[in-house]
């Protein structure tokens, strides 16, 4: 049975849906977090830090949403301000100097559009992460977990594989957004969620993602656990393969993964 | 007998050329100028002859307003005369998301612009000085970015790479193009990966940031100059302002975005009056023209 897009946008923004941190929780061993961007301060949209993928050391970095509102105003609906991005950016040259990989959760509506936002560089702080991501000599993982939306989540998304789970949405802005500017109407969501294409399984067959992660039956929020099972399949099969590759060829296959495009 | 059109548009530029203050002031819809010989300043209302306006680099001289100039006419502007060389010209989309009503809305804007789509990237020189340039024309999809736009950049700079040449770019955009959908954000992507390569061979870029630059375009190539230079007065942003007025239910401070702010928080390296753009982007190609043993790396 296939589900609408608009009720995949629906259930990707679920809140009981899992975040990132419950997947790191359930995939990861020894989690540390690490805090800061070294230039202004910590934000807490973004979680990062160091965790062991069975025996292998991983920097894993995560757009987090908040699991009840208090949590969500902590962490700005996951709207990560210029000083996440140089975080995560931090610590994946972090993880090229120890030859570590990187594990990347995609999960939000947008970087945050504010007053100081902009005053620290949100447009520099994307745009170093995409040309630093693809020149960095370790290998990425990026899955992006429920919304995937724009820049801001492009900002993790230059990676040697990228995933979506089955329900997940990926786009240039989200449908709200796209309808008020291409419609004049952002009630039009609906149909904009449509006309976009914004689905995993549209992602896919456009060749600009490299597969889908199944979802428990009706949705990732159904069994957690099961869930986590589902990626980590999909991330021993992979690091094994990457961790293997000859750096050279990594860094090729990652260009011309987004060069064809 | 025929009339003498030429005649008669003269006519009109006496007659506008007359017409007292007092009567302008009167009625927004006055002056009613004949299309091309005069044009009204849109921020301090000074008419200004329109061949003046050309030779003064569609600058007003009264309040320095920076009129919208086309990818074509910044060329002119910057680079020397008959040694421009356009690359992929008829470039156009395929429609990637086949959406509703684009190919139409395609047809007519390129039929209204000239353009096949809103960049035009080339190699000239300048002052002499080799260089490969893109330049972005605001009349075309407000300059968006889709996968000609993309797809452009990333060609002009792999041939750079390959042939050790700077890189100049003029941005004026309102980011991503939306009817190309994902594939407008993964454009961000490849021709950041492009610039990555030709920084990586120690070859020159620079980014003319002129208004407006926002969205996509201001998170990917814009921002990864090596040397970032602005247009007074451009708006530069990620977010549009009516955006983060919406998001943050409160007015902006006055200035916000414009080139004179981001120069004061630090991203970006100069501010550049047009008609100084064409001698700094020389001085600065000379500056890079050389190896470390003062050995010319390009022929001149």
């Amino acid at each position: 049975m296939s589900i609408s897009a608009w009720e995949k946008v629906k259930l990707a923004r679920m809140p009981v849906r899992p975040t990132g941190l419950d997947y790191i929780e359930r995939l990861f061993d020894d989690f540390i977090e690490l805090h800061g961007d070294r230039y202004y301060s910590d934000d807490k949209a973004i979680v990062a830090g160091l965790a062991f993928f069975g025996d292998m050391p991983v920097t894993v970095i995560a757009q987090q949403k908040g699991r009840n509102t208090k949590e969500n105003i902590m962490r700005n609906f996951s709207m990560p301000h210029p000083e996440g991005y140089r975080k995560a950016l931090r610590l994946m040259k972090q993880a090229e100097k120890f030859g570590r990989p990187v594990i990347c959760f995609i999960d939000t509506p947008g970087a945050y559009c504010g007053i100081g936002a902009e005053e620290r560089g949100q447009g520099e702080a994307i745009a170093s992460n995409l040309a630093e991501m693809m020149q960095l000599k370790t290998p990425i993982i990026s899955i992006v977990i429920s919304e995937g939306g724009s820049g801001g989540a492009l900002a993790l998304g230059v990676a040697d594989r990228v995933y979506m789970l089955e329900n997940a949405i990926y786009s240039i802005l989200s449908p709200e957004g796209f309808a008020s500017i291409l419609y004049k109407d952002a009630s039009k969501a609906e149909q904009a969620a449509n006309d976009m294409k914004l689905t995993a399984q549209d992602l896919l067959e456009f060749g600009i993602i490299d597969g889908i992660i199944e979802e428990p039956a009706g949705g990732a929020h159904n069994d957690y656990n099961q869930m986590a099972e589902n990626i980590r399949r999909v991330l021993e099969a992979d690091l094994r393969l990457l961790v293997d590759t000859p750096l050279d060829e990594l860094l090729d296959n990652r260009y011309r993964k987004f060069r064809r495009i | 007998m025929k009339r003498n059109p030429f005649k008669a548009k003269k006519y009109a530029v006496s007659k506008i050329y007359h017409a007292k203050p007092m009567d302008l002031e009167r009625s927004e819809e006055r002056p009613n100028v004949p299309e091309g010989i005069m044009t009204k300043c849109p921020s301090c209302g000074r008419i200004i002859y329109t061949k003046l306006l050309l030779k003064n680099f569609k600058r007003c001289d009264e309040c320095g307003y920076n009129f919208k100039v086309s990818a074509h006419e910044r060329i002119a502007m910057i680079i020397d005369e008959g040694e421009f060389i356009e690359f992929d010209a008829q470039m156009t989309t395929r429609d990637p998301l086949q959406f509703p009503g684009y190919a139409d809305k395609l047809v007519k804007t390129q039929a209204q612009t000239g353009l096949a789509d809103s960049i035009v990237t080339g190699m000239g020189k300048i002052e002499g000085y080799p260089v490969m340039i893109g330049v972005m024309d605001p009349a075309f999809f407000m300059g968006s970015m889709g996968t000609t736009v993309g797809e452009k950049l990333t060609r002009l700079f792999e041939r750079a790479t390959k042939e050790g040449m700077p890189v100049i770019v003029f941005t004026a955009s309102g980011g991503a193009r939306m009817q190309e959908g994902i594939f407008s954000l993964m454009q961000m992507a490849k021709v950041s990966a492009a610039v990555a390569k030709h920084s990586q061979a120690g070859l020159l870029y620079i980014t003319v940031l002129t208004d407006p630059t926002t969205g996509g375009v201001t998170a990917s190539f814009a921002m990864l100059g090596d040397i970032l230079l602005a247009e007074p007065g451009a708006l530069i942003g990620f977010a549009g302002p009516r955006v983060i007025q919406q998001t943050i239910g409160q007015k902006l401070p006055e200035g916000f975005q414009r080139a004179e702010f981001l120069l004061e928080h630090g991203f970006l390296d100069r501010i550049v009056p047009r008609d100084q753009m064409k001698y700094v982007l020389a001085t600065l190609l000379k500056m890079h023209s050389q190896n470390r043993t003062g050995k010319a790396t390009k022929e001149v």
